[in-house]
Order: C-alpha cells, then sequence, then structure tokens
C-alpha cells in the first residue's frame, strides 16, 4: 500500500510524516514520530488511554486516522510540561499517587486538561462522568478523581 | 484502501456508485474505524465528507436547524438554541459514548450505522427530523424513519449517503424527551429506550404526541397508538396507562445478555412514561 503524506501541528511544532491510509493516527504518534505517550489499551474507542487533543476537541487517537489530521492541531501528553516545569495535573498525580501502572494516565491527564479548560470547578460527579471513557484497573478511581480536585484547586487559584 | 476526500457532494456520490469494491463513508469514524479494526470490514474506498460545506455547521432555516452531517454529539450540545428547542434530541445524542466519542460521533452515522438501541434516533423520529440525502441522481428528503430498515441496515442506495438533518420549528407549548436503561450510569447501550414529543393547547391539554421506542425491535418504532392515547386529555394515570399499554403491545424485543423480552418490553413501557411526564414539563404542562 502506498503511503500519503500529511502535514500537521503537533504541540506546537509543524510536523509532516507519511502514513498508509487505513493506519490510526495513534500508530502514527508512536510508531512514526516516537511519541509513545499516548497508549494503546483497546484500539477501539472504549478505554481512554490514547487520549489526545484534535483541534481543541477530545478524541481517542485509536479512533482518528492519521491521514485526517491534514492541517489539524494536535496536542499529546508529551506537550503538557513545560520544559521541565510539570503541568500541576501531572505533579499532583504523582504527589497524590494517583497512578499505580501507569498504562492510564497519560489519557487520563489529557481528558483531565480537557475538562478543567471548559469547566475549571467541577464537582466530583462531573470529573467522574468527563473521565467515564478512561478506565483504569488499578487504582479504583479515588485516588483519581481527588488529584483532579486538588489540581484544578491549584490551578484556579494560580 | 484508498483515503478520498472529494471536493463535491455530486463527486462523492459519483465516486462511490462507480466504486466495485466495498467503500465506507467517514464522518466521525466511531463506527466506521472500530469494524476496521476488528477486520469486520475491510474497505477499498474511505470517503471522507467532513470538509464538505456545512456539514459541520448547524444553521438556522423555517424556524428549526439543519444539522450538518459531521457535526459532533459535543458541538450539538453546545448550541444553547438547539437545546432549547429541542432538548429530547440533543440529550439523545449526548448520551452516546465517552467525552472523547462525544467529540467525533454524529446524529447521522448513529442514524446510518443502524443500531435498533441508537440513542440518537428514537428523539429524532419524534421531533419528525428529516434527513438530506445526497445521491448520484441529485437530492432527496428523507424522513428519518425511514432511513433504518434492520440491525446494521439503511435505506440508502448506493452512492447516497446523508449530507444534514433538519429539525423543524416546534410549536409553542410544545417539549420532547429522551430516556434510555442501561444497568450501569455511563457507557453502556439501551437495554430499552423511549423518545416523547408533546404539543399541549393552552389548557395543558395535549394535542399532539409522537412516542418512539428503541432497542426493542429490529428498528426504532414510532407507536402511534401511543401518541394518540395522550391526545385529547392532560396525561392523568388513566391517558398514561393506556399510552404505556400501546408501547408494550409495539414491542417485539429479543431477548440477548443485555435484557429479556419481558424487561425490555415492562422498562420501555416504564420510560415512555417518565418521558411523557418530564416532556409535558417541558412543554409547560402542569399536572
Amino acid at each position: 500500500m502506498k503511503t500519503i503524506p500529511v502535514a500537521t501541528t503537533i504541540n506546537g511544532d509543524e510536523t509532516e510524516f507519511l502514513c498508509h491510509a487505513d493506519e490510526s493516527l495513534l500508530d502514527v504518534l508512536r510508531d512514526r514520530l516516537g511519541l509513545t505517550g499516548a497508549k494503546e489499551g483497546c484500539g477501539t474507542g472504549d478505554c481512554g488511554a490514547c487520549s489526545v487533543m484534535m483541534n481543541g476537541r477530545l478524541v481517542c487517537s485509536c479512533l482518528v486516522l492519521g491521514v485526517e489530521t491534514e492541517g489539524a492541531e494536535i496536542e499529546t501528553i508529551e506537550g503538557m510540561a513545560k520544559g521541565d516545569t510539570l503541568h500541576p495535573l501531572q505533579r499532583v498525580f504523582l504527589e497524590e499517587a494517583a497512578l499505580q501502572c501507569g498504562i492510564c494516565t497519560p489519557g487520563i491527564l489529557v481528558a483531565a486538561k480537557a475538562l478543567l479548560e471548559k469547566n475549571p470547578d467541577p464537582t466530583d460527579t462531573e470529573v467522574r462522568y468527563w473521565l467515564a471513557g478512561n478506565l483504569c484497573r488499578c487504582t479504583g478511581y479515588d485516588k483519581i478523581i481527588k488529584a483532579v480536585q486538588t489540581a484544578a484547586a491549584e490551578m484556579r487559584g494560580a | 484502501m484508498r483515503y478520498v476526500k472529494p471536493e463535491s457532494f455530486e463527486a462523492a456520490a459519483t465516486l462511490l456508485r462507480d466504486e466495485t469494491g466495498i467503500s465506507r463513508i467517514l464522518a466521525g469514524g466511531t463506527d466506521v474505524l472500530v469494524q476496521l479494526k476488528a477486520e469486520m470490514v475491510e474497505p477499498d474506498l474511505m470517503v471522507d465528507l467532513k470538509h464538505l460545506p456545512g456539514m459541520r455547521e448547524i444553521v438556522a432555516e423555517d424556524g428549526g436547524f439543519r444539522i450538518g452531517a459531521a457535526v459532533s454529539g459535543a458541538q450539538l450540545g453546545e448550541h444553547d438554541a438547539v437545546k432549547a428547542m429541542w432538548p429530547g434530541v440533543v440529550e439523545g445524542v449526548e448520551l452516546i459514548g465517552s467525552s472523547q466519542v462525544q467529540s467525533r460521533a454524529t446524529m447521522a452515522g448513529n442514524l446510518c450505522t443502524g443500531s435498533p438501541a441508537g440513542d440518537a434516533v428514537p428523539a429524532m423520529v419524534t421531533a419528525e427530523a428529516v434527513a438530506r440525502v445526497q445521491g448520484p441522481d441529485g437530492v432527496r428528503d428523507v424522513p428519518v424513519i425511514d432511513i433504518p430498515t434492520g440491525p446494521g441496515k439503511n435505506s440508502l442506495n448506493k452512492g447516497e449517503f446523508i449530507t444534514s438533518i433538519y429539525l423543524p420549528a416546534r410549536p409553542a407549548h410544545a417539549g420532547d424527551c429522551y430516556l434510555r436503561f442501561i444497568p450501569r450510569t455511563e457507557m453502556d447501550i439501551a437495554v430499552s429506550s423511549a423518545a416523547v414529543s408533546l404539543t399541549l393547547d393552552e389548557e395543558g391539554t395535549v394535542t399532539d404526541a409522537r412516542i418512539a421506542i428503541g432497542a426493542v425491535a429490529p428498528t426504532v418504532r414510532l407507536v402511534k397508538d401511543a401518541g394518540a392515547a395522550l391526545v385529547g386529555a392532560k396525561p392523568d394515570d388513566a391517558a398514561i396507562a393506556a399510552m404505556v399499554r400501546a408501547v408494550e403491545a409495539a414491542c417485539s424485543p429479543i431477548t440477548d445478555k443485555r435484557g429479556t423480552i419481558e424487561f425490555r418490553t415492562k422498562t420501555a413501557g416504564v420510560l415512555a412514561k417518565r418521558a411523557a411526564l418530564i416532556a409535558y414539563g417541558r412543554a409547560g404542562g402542569q399536572l
């Protein structure tokens, strides 16, 4: 199968890549661009481990074709910290141990950041519904919800 | 697989008509790309239509709204005017999938994918929504209820696709509602569902009622007897009981891991009752 050239912007950097027509954005990020922060859990949009932002919307990168990102703005977990400074969500997740194995964490951080940009002061119920598409089989979710709320409070004060 | 972004709707229709292999249309991709991954389908041609004019727009038209076929659930949910006019339609669409899926999934896709349990469909049916269908020979308007023909099947011909869905103007003193039953609180497929759209007169008497049920038959069903049972009175206990009997009589579900025939039939009636009372309140009615 021939490859198709695609020009996109990833974490603010203009990026060009070649991919097959049926290749997912997730596979492009991981296998062609070396951005392995987004994880493949299910590959069918159920688990959220591959969450990224595309044109300001939270998506599962496994449910986007690489060729669809022509001209798009993509943000991944790799763009979340600014240099050595972690995003408050990242830091609080570490401080409050809101992860165990860590596979779901990049997707949850990207999704939580998207929520707080829309809704800086969510209720616990709103956090749980928003993150319903991000599965975690370790934590039981409570620490994740608490960490999101701690970071949200800090970001509101900042 | 070839990936094509045609320059016009006409070009897309011709391309799809002339394709000898398997073709798929890409809008939200939340069903198609799952099927691809699961190797349920290996398309020769994938036609992306999202960039074409109007596909991602919500436009006021003749007192109602024309919703582009690639408008996502999230985009629809952010549109206050559509939400105010057809809250039941919007709440149905917003029940589909996760936040991530909402960023991509569309009502047109939910309709064309042909699931009897599609959450966007019952309230579109009770809203008397109309799909605008582009084909190789031109454009036609098709009532939403005539699109799905059975599980995984729709009535569109080769080369045809939906470009927009029109939600008509609604009269004064009208309201709608969609409810589904799932055994958890989020991220599940309806075991049964019901949508109700009511119009009242000044005194709160129901003058028009449409009731549709989902996941209890091969397609979403508009239950005319159930609507008729509510017309001419306030939705008191007797009218509601007659409506519920009509809903139950219209159910012909299957038993599967998500629910039995008996359970689905019973819950469809309960949901229709609850949705009718909510729609009545939204229409300004007081019991």
